[in-house]
C-alpha cells in the first residue's frame, strides 16, 4: 500500500513543508501520494504534482478545508485511510492540530516529529527538548507520523503526477473557523528562512527589536525571538524559537541577546552556522555557537548594521 | 458545569536530563519531578474558570506511578476540587491516556476537559486531541485565550502565522498553549486544604483499558553534540567569518 502525505499550503501555493514531508515519506520505500485538502487550491495541488516522487495527488476542494480545521480534516483524512498504510504530516501546528485526531480515529499511536527513517516502520525522534533522540518501532498495520521538516531536504519540482478529485467527508458541525490574525510580514517565514536573526530577553523592549528588523531586512533573513522575549511583550508569539515554539535549522542563525536556555536551543540547534551576539561571556548560547562576539548588543547591532551596509547588503 | 483536567507528573522543567549508559531510556533517579507546565496552566484555567462563577467542579486526574498523587495533590492545593489518580507502570502512550481519559469522560460527563498541548518529557503533544476524537468532541488547541459562551466556547490558537479564532460547541476539549494565563503560585491555606482533599485510586482495567505500549522503544541516545567554536573580536572579523563559511 502507499503512503499518503497530507499537504501544508495557503490554497494559492504550496508549503515547503510538504516538499520535506514527501521526502521522509519516500523514505518508507512505499508509493508516496499527496492529500491537498483546501478551497479554491488547484495551484497548491498542481505544485504538489510536480514534487519528484509523488506518483498522486488527491484533491478535496471545498470550504470545509479552507482553514483546516481539525474535525474536518480528520474526518476526510480517515475516510481515505483505507487505501494507505502510512499517513504523515508536517508536524506545523496544522499537522499537530488534526494529525492525533485521525490516529484516535484510527486506533494508532502516533510517531510525533520523526527526525530521521531509520527502516521503514522504524524512526529516530526528540524527546526532553532534544535533549535526547528516541528510536522506536512502529506496531504492525497502519502507521501515524507527523515529520519534523527541518530534518528533510525538500523533494525537488521536477515530477508530473495525475491529479484527482476526492469527494469531502461529512463535517461533524461542532466546530467553525472564526478569524485569524496573522502577523503579516514581508520577511520570510520563520520555519523556511534561510538566515534567521533572534531576539532574546536582553533586547530590553519591542521599540529595540526595531534594531535586529534592520539587520535582518539587510541579510533577508527572518526575524525570531526567545521565549523569555515573547512572554516580556517586545514581539508576537508566533516569533517564538524553541522546544514549544518553532523548530528551525536556517542556514544562519543569529542569537542576540540570547542566553540560550535548553527550551531554546532545542528550537535551533540544528541550524548549520550559529553565531551569538551576547556581554555575558558565561551563556550557554556561546557552547553551541559557531562564532561568538562578547559584546554589548546595543553597540554590536548598530556596528553590524552599518558594516553590512558597507558590504554592500 | 464540570471541569476535566489531566495533568501528568514529569522532569521539572529546571533539569536536564541524561541518557541511561544502556541507551533504554533517560535517568530519572532522584530528579526533581514536577507538574508538567503546561497542565499547570490548564489547572490554573480551570481554577479560574470555578472562581468566575463558570465551573461548578474541577477535577485533576492523573495517570501515572503512585507518586502522580503528588502532582494531584498539587492541582488540589492550586484549586481543584478533588482527583482520580488512574495507577501504571512504566510509559502509558497518549493513544492509552487518552482511553482512559475517555472512560472517565463518560462516567463523570464534564462539559470541558482543558489539557496540556504537550508533556515536556515525551513531546508527543497528542494526548488531547485523541481525546477528543474518541469523544467526538471538538477541540480548542495551543490556547492562548479561552471565553465560554452559552453552551459553546471561543478559543483564540497560537498557530504558525500569528492566532487563529475558532467556535466550538460545548463538550469540548482545551489545549493550553504557554500564553493562556500565568500560574499561581499555591497558598499555604490552599495546600493545608488540599490534604483533606479525595482522591480516588483506579487503574486501566477498572475502565477495561489496555494500557500496554504498542511502540517499541528500541533506544535511547544522546543527540550529536555540537562543538563550541570560536569567539571573534570585532563585527568585521564576524563578517569575514561567516563569508569565509559561506552563509553570506
Amino acid at each position: 500500500m502507499a503512503a499518503l502525505v497530507v499537504a501544508e499550503h495557503t490554497n494559492q501555493a504550496l508549503k515547503d513543508a510538504t516538499a520535506k514531508t514527501v521526502t521522509a515519506a519516500a523514505e518508507l520505500g512505499r508509493p508516496v501520494h499527496v492529500l491537498v485538502a483546501g478551497e479554491a487550491c488547484g495551484a497548491a495541488a498542481e505544485a504538489a504534482a510536480r514534487l519528484a516522487g509523488v506518483e498522486k495527488v488527491l484533491v478535496a476542494d471545498h470550504p470545509l478545508y479552507r482553514h483546516m480545521v481539525a474535525e474536518t480534516m480528520a474526518a476526510l483524512i480517515v475516510s481515505l485511510a483505507d487505501r494507505y498504510d502510512a499517513i504523515l504530516a508536517p508536524a506545523t501546528t496544522n499537522g499537530k492540530n488534526y494529525l492525533p485526531r485521525v490516529a484516535a480515529g484510527l486506533d494508532t499511536p502516533q510517531i510525533s516529529e520523526v527526525l530521521k527513517v531509520v527502516a521503514p516502520d522504524t524512526f529516530e525522534r526528540p524527546i526532553y527538548a532534544g535533549s535526547a533522540i528516541q528510536t522506536v518501532q512502529a506496531p504492525a498495520g497502519k502507521m501515524v507520523i507527523s515529520v519534523r521538516t527541518t530534518a528533510f531536504k525538500a523533494a525537488e519540482s521536477t515530477g508530473a503526477a495525475p491529479i484527482e478529485t476526492v469527494a469531502p467527508a461529512g463535517d461533524p458541525g461542532t466546530s467553525r473557523f472564526a478569524g485569524e490574525a496573522l502577523s503579516g510580514s514581508a520577511r520570510p517565514e520563520l520555519t523556511s528562512a534561510r538566515r534567521i536573526v533572534s531576539g532574546g530577553r536582553g533586547m530590553q523592549s519591542a521599540e529595540n527589536f526595531k534594531l535586529l528588523e534592520r539587520v535582518a531586512d539587510r541579510l533577508r533573513a527572518a526575524v525570531g525571538a526567545s521565549r523569555a522575549a515573547v512572554d516580556a511583550g517586545f514581539v508576537p508569539n508566533d516569533y517564538q524559537v524553541g522546544q514549544t515554539g518553532k523548530v528551525v535549522a536556517p542556514e544562519l542563525y543569529i542569537a542576540v541577546g540570547i542566553s540560550g536556555a535548553i527550551q531554546h536551543l532545542a528550537g535551533m540547534k540544528d541550524s548549520k552556522v550559529i553565531v551569538a551576539i551576547n556581554k555575558d561571556e558565561e551563556a550557554p548560547i556561546f557552547q553551541v555557537a559557531d562564532f561568538g562576539l562578547v559584546a554589548d548588543l546595543f553597540t554590536a547591532i548598530p556596528e553590524l548594521d552599518e558594516e553590512l551596509m558597507r558590504r554592500g547588503f | 458545569m464540570k471541569v476535566l483536567v489531566p495533568v501528568k507528573r514529569v522532569v521539572d522543567y529546571n533539569v536536564k536530563v541524561r541518557v541511561k549508559a544502556d541507551q533504554t531510556g533517560v535517568e530519572l533517579a532522584n530528579l526533581k519531578m514536577s507538574m508538567n507546565p503546561f497542565d499547570e496552566i490548564a489547572v490554573e484555567e480551570a481554577v479560574r474558570l470555578k472562581e468566575k462563577g463558570k465551573a461548578s467542579e474541577v477535577v485533576a486526574i492523573s495517570i501515572g506511578p503512585r507518586e502522580a498523587a503528588e502532582t494531584i495533590r498539587n492541582a488540589l492545593a492550586i484549586g481543584a476540587d478533588r482527583g482520580i489518580l488512574v495507577k501504571t507502570d512504566g510509559d502509558t502512550e497518549p493513544l492509552a491516556v487518552a482511553k482512559i481519559l475517555k472512560a472517565i469522560c463518560d462516567a463523570e460527563q464534564p462539559g470541558l476537559v482543558i489539557a496540556g498541548k504537550q508533556a515536556i518529557d515525551d513531546d508527543a503533544g497528542q494526548t488531547g486531541q485523541m481525546l477528543a476524537a474518541l469523544l467526538g468532541w471538538p477541540q480548542g488547541t495551543f490556547a492562548h485565550k479561552l471565553e465560554l459562551g452559552d453552551g459553546s466556547a471561543r478559543i483564540e490558537r497560537e498557530i504558525d502565522g500569528g492566532l487563529q479564532t475558532v467556535e466550538v460547541k460545548l463538550p469540548a476539549v482545551i489545549t493550553t498553549d504557554l500564553r493562556l494565563n500565568e500560574p499561581r503560585y499555591a497558598s499555604l491555606p490552599g495546600i493545608m486544604k488540599a490534604k483533606k482533599k479525595p482522591i480516588e485510586e483506579k487503574a486501566p482495567a477498572d475502565y477495561g483499558i489496555d494500557a500496554t505500549p504498542r511502540l517499541k522503544v528500541l533506544k535511547v541516545a544522546e543527540p550529536p553534540r555540537r562543538q563550541a567554536g570560536v569567539k571573534v573580536k570585532t563585527v568585521a572579523e564576524l563578517l569575514d567569518k561567516l563569508h569565509e563559511a559561506g552563509v553570506l
